[in-house]
């Protein structure tokens, strides 16, 4: 077994794409996907085009870079504009746009911001530069957070004080609730996310399908787990049943990973959080507990990035600038309202090259796949 | 996001760099533009090619070359693409100071190992030395002749519905070998670029004057953006079967795990060709002769399905857009 060619065999999707066709549907059935990493894959497999018309997947608020604020954003950019800092990032977070210019364009301007795989690599970069303070811009769900929270732990333990974390990470379930009661989206089930379920667990979704009689199920990230997952909520939509149900039991299991919640618990603590396109919801993000505060960027640093906040969000000026972000509908996207050729600015003003909206910038975008692979 | 200066991204091949090249490059300087390799210049009864390429890279040493066998042989692949028979390179340096001798020795024993191999003669050359900062150890630069030997197909250039698509063999090794020579992520993996001269496994195909219609290294950005150039503009598109595209194990594994897609990634002994479909079964047999050749394979066709465009026929028996590559792709958050 690799884990890979096993499941995305052609013969085996066939006949789950022949199973999908073969349950009897009346209306259209939408099922929200909340995880960038399932939004790339559907499109990358060309998925969407193997299911019946009536079978609507729509991308929720599951990039982690698209639903991070504007405001978070151009904090991120001021961070790289403050002297002796050494800006570490995961990838994603390059080509976002904030109000002015973005971290590649920070860099290209002679800011040090570096790419990191894993915040072990960030840590030591701090280690490697003990003149420089280094910043890590933690940004992410579940599946990231606890490996933030180790970031932290070690630096603690080791007492490596040229360290911090920006931290805007978020919990996913809470905004699955307020998806799951709009009644303009109006959807009939969940294909929950994989990686975050093997960290929360899928105990997470009850509430979802009790108060909300919104059938879940959790699945993989490859082309058959999708189509399996896909297949297990047409059929609970059939039989008129919601359960909570895993496809994605080889790796995720009911009750997740305590000793990654634990971590995370023991560090971060709640705090109201500002989705991109949705607004604010209570109780949503992170922020790192006041023991740890030595290592909170966002209080190490608070009097020199304000001003710099201040200023990049003045240079915004043009009223081209304004007309087009007024334009932009990545929070309808993200609600999944719209899909992203509905939105007037979709491969016309809006495209890789120049995105306007963060849903198009990042590799899990649903803007940036429809536009990569479905156009 | 409007850019007033230059980023990587102007380097990597894709988009961004055909955009500086046709909006500020060709209108700056004049001539034509054709986003080709190099150029074919008549200079009596000789058909010339001219190819040019700067090199840089890290780590300078990689597993499978270094800079010096990709000098020589990125500009021998350039100038084969053209359907020439590369003999002259140029190759100039510019050299950071400080950077040791005995790394220029063994770079320079590598640029005499890969002519050797190429058939090809360094006739000219330059060394500039800079500041140190002011350079990032070593680049290079080379410039190559060839003449065409051999008559080329009439309908070369001209691609037409059915056309088979044919690539020499695996995609990704390079872009994967540096990635991980940067940053082995703890892998116990042996992936090596795959950085070689073409031009004696595409000779015999050249000579036996089977019906070529286009030729090209798949270098940055990969077999997408290559094949993407291929049908830019024109009146027919190419599908591409993804389950036909040789990948090694290991490059898919790297891939995986940094959610790199190989047919974006560079390769750096690797030929793409657009060839008529009776021609195609020959074609891949005197590739796959060859040691360079040996996982060859028709991998797609041309098509009028999708006019400009590149489709993919997914593993699981989907059907996508396979697009030129925009950035350089990085590794995700989760």
């Amino acid at each position: 077994m690799k884990y890979l060619d096993e499941f995305r065999n052609a013969e085996v999707a066939k006949s789950l794409v022949d199973r999908i066709h073969a349950i009897p549907l009346t209306n259209e059935v939408k099922f929200m996907e909340v995880c960038g990493s399932h939004t790339m894959a559907i499109s990358r497999s060309g998925i969407r085009r193997m299911l019946p018309n009536q079978v609507k997947l729509l991308s929720g608020p599951g990039c982690p870079v698209c639903v991070t604020a504007q405001e978070d954003i151009d904090i991120m950019l001021a961070f790289a504009r403050v002297e002796n800092v050494i800006v570490t990032t995961f990838g994603d977070m390059m080509r976002v746009p904030g109000t002015i210019g973005s971290l590649q364009v920070e860099k290209s301007n002679g800011a040090d911001v570096r790419v990191v795989y894993s915040t072990l690599d960030a840590l030591d970069i701090a280690r490697a530069n003990p003149e420089k303070r280094v910043v890590f811009l933690g940004v992410g769900f579940e599946t990231t957070v606890p490996t933030i929270a180790r970031s932290i732990e070690v630096a603690h333990d080791e007492d490596i004080l040229n360290y911090s974390v920006f931290l805007r990470g978020k919990t996913i379930p809470i905004p699955m609730e307020v998806l799951a009661s709009d009644p303009e989206i109006g959807l009939h089930g969940f294909l929950c996310p994989a990686h975050v379920s093997t960290i929360i667990g899928t105990k997470a979704y009850a509430g979802l399908v009790e108060k909300y009689h919104l059938p879940c199920v959790a699945a993989g990230f490859e082309p058959l787990d999708i189509l399996q997952g896909v297949l297990m909520l047409l059929r609970q939509v059939s039989e008129g049943r919601a359960e909570n149900e895993n496809e994605y039991s080889r790796v995720a299991t009911e009750n997740g990973n305590p000793a990654a919640l634990a971590l995370m618990d023991s560090l971060f603590e709640p705090v109201d959080a500002l989705w991109r396109g949705i607004g604010m919801i209570p109780a949503t993000g992170l922020s790192i507990r006041s023991e740890f505060a030595q290592w909170d960027a966002e209080w190490i640093f608070a009097e020199e990035i304000k001003g710099i906040v201040e200023d990049l969000q003045i240079q915004q000026g043009s009223s081209t600038w304004q007309a087009m972000h007024k334009a932009c509908q990545c929070g309808e996207v993200l609600k999944g309202k719209i899909i992203p050729p509905q939105c007037p600015l979709f491969a016309k003003a809006c495209t890789p090259q120049n995105p306007v909206g963060p849903c198009m910038v990042s590799s899990e975008g649903s803007c940036a796949a429809y536009y990569r692979f479905e156009r | 996001m409007k850019q007033d200066s230059i980023t990587l991204a102007h380097g990597n091949g894709g988009q961004f760099m055909q955009d500086l090249i046709k909006k500020t490059i060709v209108p700056t300087l004049g001539g034509q533009e054709t986003l080709t390799d190099g150029a074919v210049l008549q200079v009596g009864q000789e058909t010339l090619v001219f190819s040019t390429d700067s090199f840089t890279v890290k780590p300078i040493f990689f597993p499978g070359g270094d800079i010096g066998s990709l000098a020589v042989n990125g500009t021998v692949n350039d100038v084969t693409a053209m359907g020439g028979t590369p003999l002259y390179l140029s190759c100039a340096a510019v050299i950071e100071e400080g950077f040791p001798i005995a790394d220029l020795e063994r770079i320079l024993t590598s640029i005499g190992q890969a002519c050797a191999a190429s058939g090809v003669q360094v006739v000219t050359g330059d060394t500039k030395v800079v500041e140190k900062g002011s350079g990032d150890g070593i680049f290079l630069n080379t410039a190559g002749i060839g003449v065409r030997q051999f008559p080329l197909s009439s309908r070369f250039g001209t691609l037409k519905s059915g056309d088979h698509i044919v690539i020499s063999g695996a995609v990704g090794d390079h872009g994967t070998a540096i990635a991980l020579a940067r940053n082995p992520l703890g892998l116990s993996n042996h992936v090596q670029s795959d950085c070689a001269g073409l031009y004696r496994m595409i000779e015999p195909v050249l000579k036996a004057g089977l019906e070529i219609v286009l030729m090209r290294d798949p270098t940055r950005g990969g077999l997408a953006t290559v094949l993407n150039e291929f049908v830019d503009s024109r009146s027919v598109g190419i599908e591409i079967d993804q389950t036909a595209v040789p990948v090694h194990a290991g490059v898919k594994a790297v891939c995986e795990i940094l959610g790199y897609d190989p047919l974006y990634l560079a390769n750096e002994g690797k030929m793409v060709f657009v060839v008529s479909s009776e021609d195609s079964d020959s074609l891949v047999s005197m590739l796959r002769s060859h040691p360079f050749g040996q996982d060859a394979a028709v991998i797609g066709r041309v098509s009028e399905r999708a006019p400009g465009k590149v489709l993919l026929r997914t593993e699981i028996g989907g059907s996508r857009i396979l697009d030129m590559l925009v950035y350089d792709q990085l590794p995700r958050i989760c």
